[in-house]
């Protein structure tokens, strides 16, 4: 039987919380300015518990197993990240309080801040952007702020190869820039040729993502770059690849002037069903000054009897502030915690066996997978959901089967330059049992959409609910529960 | 650590792929720039990393200890623990974006019971599945109105009531919209001025028109009037709301506001130190297709089972790429969930108590405030829990006064509203009584007199 929703199990006069009266004298509000109902539950704590364990039970998450999303990185999320993130000098700090009070915390952010520009190679960073996608449009209006600056007022292009993630070309034209697609080359690369074409004193920068999203390490790398700064154009990085890195390069020094990392990805943060993430956003030394405000700095130099004093720092000529405060606090204690427990060799052993791990996988899969682009991969790689010998099946089918065993279904239908695309994230936190159990199930997929297709077209089976209509979803509209106001 | 290869494992991995050493792995990294020494510490023991990290959050003062009188956007209030104890599931915390919905209905649920929450709490009809936190949400609906009148109508009009911080966020949003035109109402030197006459403000060139409520000042103005103006002149209306307020105070439907935003950290999300919080925008069924961001929809499986997926993607980036409504891509998932199950658990009477404590401390501070001398309740009648309070002495040395008490004293308004001098914004949640005020009361006439 499905879940109840929470307004279901709702019974007239039931609590769930009580709180005190209040101990002043009442004032009385304006009967004007007052609500007439509140369609809200009355519900138990009994309830509101069972209802919400129950739905968590309906949830597959890593703590259940094998979870190889590509381009998200689902490594086991470490639990010490999760109390130390709750520590009361953390979690009950509020913004505003005056700096003297919050030196521990500045503190961190700065040793944080200090960690990842070693990790990556850049001399700036900001950790203010909530996710990804908001470090990228912090790199937008970057490369936007720079030009300017520079009174170089014909830059309105942003070039974005056809193989990148959506948010790529959506912050793009959200930073004001008209997007340009380059193509891809046989081995996955960008396509050189095609990019020195296309690439003008027009073009404001390249949003690339190395690893890109076939898992593959850009060939012409410092090729690519050159190209870019030679037309006075800016190198953007997507970050969201970097657990392929760490220890291995650092971006900033073969030559990106900007990168955003994903914290909820490369640095163990939990995903929370959809975010919080944190997408610190570095740059190199020419850039420093458009960073968003406020950063973290120190204000007073120490000495050797007192600890220096931190507090936030306006750049010159910063592009503004992209959120409230000072970014995801809660997350950056989190992977904090998970760099200062692996130091340079944890990190680069991280790196080496996401890689062995994504390889392995794909030399166990065989020919049972066509993998167009077939050479050495890094953290992840990119198989097709099709055969043609067995008509009617898709990559959607074969994610759905996928369930029937237990596991996570790969990213289907992106990159976009690939047919049918099933991409596949094995991460370093999985071991060789795993990723060889994996390959099983993948292969007897394969097997069973040439046997026995149906078995795909109607999975999952095995589900607490069967495939969804969405077409209805969307035409229904159904978005919300209500109570029917009291007459 | 969280590696599980053995040495002889990685090894006979290495032998399958035909490889004698991992580092052959990356001989697609131009060689001069292959494995560079990184400068870090050495790797921790959790127990170690732990004593170094708790060395961090110990040199903070926190609400734990301190009695917390700030506010300003985000509120020191109780959390129940249930509320924690739903967040660590690892079925709740280590799932991502419900992509599969037959293995992601916990999350699915637990969204579309959210955006429900949030429909009621504002009267209005559509939700989205969270945003980074109020202040970006706030430049999401100035991005939607925008869109919805296709770019055709340029002006949006920010009360200088709102959270300065917004109108900072909301600036830079807007930078890459080469032509639109954001204009802020009032003058510097009447910061305190009635919010409501942004009205004279209003053209037929209006997108949008933003106001707060409870204002930044804590202020409560009925905008009904306002808005009926504002939809006169074609311009939609957006309310920056306080969630909590929203248990006790006439909502964004019942006047007519087309588009509700806010900062959901009241509603059971820590402080912690500005983030992860929680930003919700709400709006007309008309308007669903300019919402940013994730939206849930119910609907059916093969046999009629009841079930919840994600819906309208073609609004979204990974479909509609550069025309996306936004680029956003991870939101607050777990945040809202925190929201969900507080106002489940709090439920119709929670909600009206903790909305009506944080009102009645407020009034009861107000009225013992001004009665000390020196100092004056600058906010006019109706508030909700923060009042704009004149000092005889700089808001610094009155706050270290309070600090040395153990108490976390107003916000500064003098920075941002220079007109505020000597004035703070002091926040009253259900955390604060008649004993505690009291006490904050001596300490602000013995500073005042030592
Ligand atoms: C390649 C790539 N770029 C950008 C993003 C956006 O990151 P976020 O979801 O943190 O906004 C993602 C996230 O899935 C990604 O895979």
């Amino acid at each position: 039987m499905a879940e109840p929703t929470i307004y279901e199990i709702s019974s007239p006069g039931r609590t769930g919380f009580q709180f005190h009266q209040p101990d002043v004298p009442v004032a009385q509000l304006p009967a004007e300015l007052k609500r007439n109902d509140l369609p809200f539950p009355e519900v138990s704590e009994v309830d509101v518990i069972r209802h919400f364990t129950r739905l968590s039970q309906l949830n597959y998450g890593i703590d259940l197993g094998f979870y190889p999303l590509g381009s998200c990185t689902m490594k086991y999320n470490p639990r010490i990240n999760e109390e130390m993130a709750r520590l009361s000098g953390f979690a009950m700090a509020h913004p505003l309080q005056p700096i003297e009070t919050v030196q521990g915390n500045l503190a961190l952010i700065y040793q944080l801040q200090e960690w990842l520009k070693e990790i990556s190679g850049f001399s700036g960073i900001t950790l203010q952007p909530a996710a990804g996608a908001q470090g990228e449009f912090v790199g937008g209006l970057i490369m936007r702020a720079y030009h300017l600056s520079r009174n170089d007022l014909k830059r309105t292009k942003i070039l974005v190869p056809d193989s990148a993630h959506g948010t790529n070309p959506a912050t793009s034209s959200m930073s004001g820039f008209e997007v340009v697609n380059i193509p891809s080359d046989s081995r996955g690369n960008i396509d050189l040729e095609k990019l020195k074409e296309i690439c003008d004193d027009c073009v404001a920068g390249l949003m690339l993502t190395n690893p890109n999203t076939l898992g593959l390490f850009e060939e012409h790398l410092q090729e690519v770059i050159a190209i870019i700064h030679e037309k006075g154009g800016l190198v953007y990085g997507d970050g969201a690849n970097f657990n392929a890195l760490l220890g291995i390069i650092k971006p900033g020094e073969v030559g990106f002037d900007i990168m955003h990392f994903n914290l909820h990805k490369t640095f163990s943060t939990p995903h929370g069903g959809g975010g919080p993430g944190s997408g610190p956003v570095a740059v190199a030394a020419h850039l420093v000054d458009f960073l968003p405000a406020p950063v973290v700095g120190i204000v007073e130099e120490g000495d050797d009897e007192t600890p220096p004093l931190y507090g936030f720092i306006t750049p010159s000529k910063s592009i503004g502030r992209m959120k409230s405060f000072y970014g995801h606090f809660g997350v950056l204690v989190r992977a904090f915690t998970y760099i200062a427990m692996h130091g340079a060799n944890g990190l680069r052993n991280i790196s080496e066996n996401a890689v062995l791990n994504a390889n392995y996988l794909k030399k166990l899969l065989g020919n049972a997978y066509t993998v167009p682009y077939d050479r050495a991969c890094m953290h992840e790689f990119v198989a097709e959901g099709f055969w043609d010998d067995a008509p009617g099946i898709h990559a959607l089918d074969v994610a759905k089967r996928m369930m029937d065993y237990g596991i996570h279904p790969p990213t289907n239908y992106f990159p976009l330059i690939v047919k049918e695309a099933l991409m596949i994230e094995p991460t370093e936190t999985e071991s060789k049992q795993e990723i060889e159990h994996f390959a099983e199930i993948m292969k007897t997929i394969a097997h069973e959409a040439h046997t026995e297709p149906e078995l795909l077209h109607t999975a999952p089976h095995h589900t607490p609910i069967g495939r969804l209509d969405e077409v209805k979803a969307a035409k229904d509209l159904v978005l919300c529960c209500w109570i029917p106001p009291e007459e | 650590m969280f590696t599980p290869h053995t040495d002889a494992e990685r090894k006979e991995m290495l032998t399958a792929l035909g490889l004698k050493s991992i580092e052959e792995l990356f001989s697609d990294v131009p060689g001069k720039f292959r494995f560079p020494a990184l400068n870090l510490p050495a790797g921790m023991s959790e127990m170690f990393a732990q004593n170094y990290v708790e060395g961090f959050a110990g040199a903070n003062a926190s609400t734990k200890e301190f009695v917390c009188f700030l506010g300003a956007g985000v509120y020191d209030h109780y959390i129940p623990a249930a509320v924690d104890s739903i967040l660590r599931r690892g079925e709740f915390f280590t799932a991502y974006t419900p992509y599969q919905p037959e293995i992601s209905q916990g999350t699915l649920q637990s969204i579309f019971e959210f955006q429900s929450l949030i429909c009621n709490l504002t009267s209005l009809e559509v939700s989205n599945a969270s945003h980074y936190d109020g202040a970006t949400a706030a430049a999401e609906a100035c991005l939607m109105a925008y869109a919805h009148f296709r770019e055709k109508r340029k002006r949006i009009l920010l009360s200088h009531a709102i959270h300065p911080q917004y109108r900072e966020v909301i600036n830079t949003y807007l930078s890459g919209a080469r032509d639109i035109e954001i204009i802020t109402s009032g003058k510097n030197e009447e910061s305190l001025s009635d919010p409501r006459e942004i009205n004279n403000l209003i053209d037929e060139d209006t997108a949008l028109v933003m106001v707060q409520y409870p204002d930044f000042f804590g202020r409560v103005f009925d905008l009904s009037d306002l808005i009926n103006e504002a939809h006169q002149k074609g311009a939609l209306v957006c309310m920056i709301v306080n969630p909590i307020a929203l248990g006790l105070l006439k909502t964004p439907g019942q006047m007519g506001a087309d588009i509700a935003v806010g900062e959901g950290q009241p509603l059971g999300i820590p402080l912690s130190f500005g983030g992860p919080y929680l930003g919700f925008i709400a709006a007309r069924k008309d308007l669903v297709r300019k919402l940013s961001g994730r939206l849930v929809g119910e609907t059916v499986d093969g046999n009629g089972k009841r079930g919840y997926v994600l819906t309208l993607t073609a609004r979204e980036q990974h479909i509609r790429r550069e025309k996306a409504t936004s680029n956003i891509c991870s939101n607050q998932g777990l945040m809202a969930l925190a929201a969900t199950v507080y106002m489940s658990l709090l439920g119709k009477s929670g909600m009206q108590q903790v909305s009506n404590l944080c009102y009645q401390n407020a009034h009861y501070a107000a009225q013992k405030i001004s009665e000390l001398d020196g100092f004056k309740i600058l906010t006019s009648e109706p508030f909700f829990h923060e009042i704009v309070v004149q000092c005889p002495i700089s808001i610094d040395h009155l706050n270290h006064h309070l600090l040395e008490e153990g108490i976390l004293g107003g916000y500064a308004l003098e920075h941002e509203f220079p007109d505020l001098k000597d004035c703070m914004l002091l926040a009253f949640t259900e955390k604060t009584n008649k004993e505690i005020i009291d006490v904050l009361c001596e300490i602000m006439k013995e500073s005042n007199h030592g």
